[in-house]
């Protein structure tokens, strides 16, 4: 087995589906009881039967994460280079049939934003753009690391996947995490939300978090847009790519997030909806599966969400983003890529997270140290 | 006293500065510990701002010397190049030396350990690397110029205490170096044995940083750490499992 997409392969989503919400009671039970837990303690814990033992699953979530990662909370912030897009996505504001004024940021507007968003106190942030290979290529990622690397301590990037050879290129340029987002392990469904462009080939999609371990990126990030298709089976299947990837790629680290689809202008309604008390089950049962793994939470979610989930296995979590490229400084009406939900600014939210007795963490990384 | 290259310590208990809920936190917690050697990872430090939320404002006191850690490089490479941006940075040529290219247990890679030391020794550091409680690494890193030796007691972060010490037995036996006993150190008490097994110190920073109150548990290690030493010093009573009253097998020789 070479690749993720092999072992993918051999599973059917609908008996996987089935098997979770299968689950009973005494299996739960024995998932909690259980230090070493295994991905079919991963689908109890993700089942309806958990629901019941949600105040349990919190507990032994904030004891794990606390016991791993400390009382603090990592601070990184969203930098939009771009909203060209060849894709057409359903659920997404820059979809290629979506009519609004496309944008890649230049240099110069880049070290525009770049000094508001320094100016907030990042350390550590994440480039993000659409698909468009022809003018959002390796080599304007390569000048736009070149651009930011001496202002930054920590590059993360969420942009088309790309070949072995060229994470191969931009990792000596200062990339430390690249996060792909499945967006849905249901093969028929990513088909219906991606009908067009390069994303529309879901295993190419599938098999780039092995090609960025074969690069030996020093971390990936996972996720599933969460209202597309059944919450339960997706983070299932983000939970076995996780158990794959570590086993294969030991010198990667991995985070997940769990996006919540996001109204936009002329939005997809999602098809699943996930209430918060789910959404805190998903994140209590990845951290109860895994305790090393990091787990993200955006500005989707809202500020009651936030403050409180900020205990409860969460281990970083943006604060002030913009999600339309020159929204920091240049451009800050045009149109972004779905509405954030928590508006507060870095410094309230770093206040508020030394309120509830934890330190937020600016910087946790050094650009220095990779060589 | 405990001397490591050419400093002398008069407290025994090494500490971390991660995972606590805040800066002065920390400060108030390393102070109780009355640590003399507290170690900072370099890719926390922000050289650029020193404001009170710097981990480096918070460690500036006389008896506090820092001792930078290479935590997140993977290879001796990265190792000897972060010792040396450690150096001019904090202007200290003390290096403790991480290098574990396994993200999720931690594991020190022996390999690269060793070669790091070797180069790092050449090039005047006084390194303390961080190790599995391998006793032939131990001796190698000895000759490889190392000023101490930290192995492990059981995972880092685990508290799981000394799962190791069969081979810190060892280890500590056949010493020529300190040994520091660094990572899995749960509870005082751990720490206690860790002395009383003849460890020249130990370094605690997740069970102090993580427990209910940072501070007083900070000055409960402070006394284990204490009293392991002296127990230590003052020999231990042998260990036994019954008493010995009569000499049934070599009582004849007086008859």
């Amino acid at each position: 087995m070479n690749k993720f997409s092999d072992l993918f392969h051999t599973l059917s989503w609908e008996e996987t589906k089935s098997s979770i919400y299968s689950k009973t009671a005494s299996d739960v039970e024995l998932a909690l009881s259980n230090q070493n837990r295994t991905l079919e303690d991963f689908k109890a814990l993700i089942s309806p039967a958990a629901a019941l033992y949600l105040e349990q699953m919190a507990g032994l979530s904030q004891q794990l994460t606390t016991k791993r990662f400390g009382k603090v909370i990592q601070l990184y912030v969203p930098l939009y280079l771009s909203n060209e897009c060849n894709n057409i996505c359903t659920y997404c504001g820059f979809s290629y049939d979506n009519q609004v004024r496309r944008k890649t940021l230049s240099a110069v507007e880049i070290m525009q934003e770049v000094a508001v968003i320094k100016k907030m106190g990042y350390e550590h942030i994440l480039l993000v753009t659409g698909e468009a290979n022809q003018t959002v290529h390796v080599d304007y990622f390569k000048k736009v690391l070149a651009l930011i690397r001496p202002h930054f301590s920590q590059i993360s990037m969420e942009v088309q996947p790309l070949d072995l050879e060229q994470y191969q290129q931009l990792i000596p340029y200062g990339l430390n995490t690249v996060l792909v987002y499945q967006e849905t392990y249901h093969r028929e469904d990513y088909k219906k939300h991606h009908p067009k462009g390069k994303k529309s080939n879901f295993d190419y999609r599938l098999d780039t978090p092995d090609r960025l371990g074969q690069a030996g990126i020093h971390k990936i990030g996972l996720g599933v847009l969460i209202g597309l298709e059944d919450w339960r089976a997706d983070s299932f299947f983000t939970a076995l790519h996780l158990n794959y990837l570590e086993k294969r790629y030991w010198q990667s680290k991995y985070s997940i997030s769990f996006p919540r689809l996001r109204p936009f202008s002329g939005g997809l309604e999602p098809k699943v909806v996930m209430s918060d008390r789910e959404l805190l089950q998903l994140i209590c049962a990845y951290r109860l599966f895994n305790g090393e793994v990091e787990l993200s939470l955006s500005t989707r979610e809202s500020p009651t969400f936030r403050n409180h989930v900020m205990k409860l296995g969460i281990t970083a979590m943006s604060a002030g983003s913009k999600t339309n490229p020159g929204g920091y400084a240049v451009e800050p009406e045009s149109l972004e890529q779905f509405e954030i939900s928590d508006e507060r600014s870095p410094q309230e939210i770093a206040k508020v997270i030394k309120e509830q007795g934890y330190e937020p963490v600016w910087k946790d990384w050094d650009n220095n140290l990779t060589i | 006293m405990l001397k490591i290259a050419d400093k002398v310590f008069k407290s025994r208990l090494f500490t971390g500065t991660g995972k606590f809920s805040s800066s002065s936190l920390m400060e108030d917690a390393l102070l109780a510990s009355e640590s003399e050697l507290v170690t900072v990872a370099l890719k926390r430090v922000d050289l650029k701002n020193n404001n009170d939320e710097n981990i480096l404002f918070r460690l500036k006191h006389p008896k506090i010397n820092l001792l930078p850690n290479t935590s997140g490089v993977r290879t001796a490479r990265e190792a000897i190049f972060a010792a040396q941006l450690a150096r001019e940075a904090l202007e200290t040529n003390w290096i403790k030396l991480e290098i574990h290219p396994d993200p999720k247990y931690l594991m020190p890679d022996p390999i690269e350990t060793l070669k790091a030391t070797e180069e790092l020794a050449k090039l005047g550091f006084i390194v303390l690397p961080y190790i599995h409680a391998d006793p032939v690494l131990c001796k190698r890193l000895e000759d490889a110029g190392t000023a101490a030796v930290m192995p492990l007691g059981s995972p880092i972060g685990s508290n799981k205490g000394l799962r190791t010490i069969d081979f810190l037995e060892i280890i500590i036996s056949q010493s020529n170096v300190p040994v520091i006993i660094d990572a899995g150190i749960g509870s005082p008490s751990d720490a206690a044995k860790a002395m009383e097994l003849g460890a020249d110190a130990v370094l605690v920073n997740t069970a102090i940083a993580v427990s209910g109150t940072p501070v007083a548990m900070a000055m409960a290690f402070k006394m284990a750490v204490e009293a392991g030493r002296i127990a230590f010093e003052a020999r231990l009573a042998p260990l036994s499992t019954h008493a010995r009253a009569s000499s049934p097998l070599t009582a004849f020789l007086d008859e």
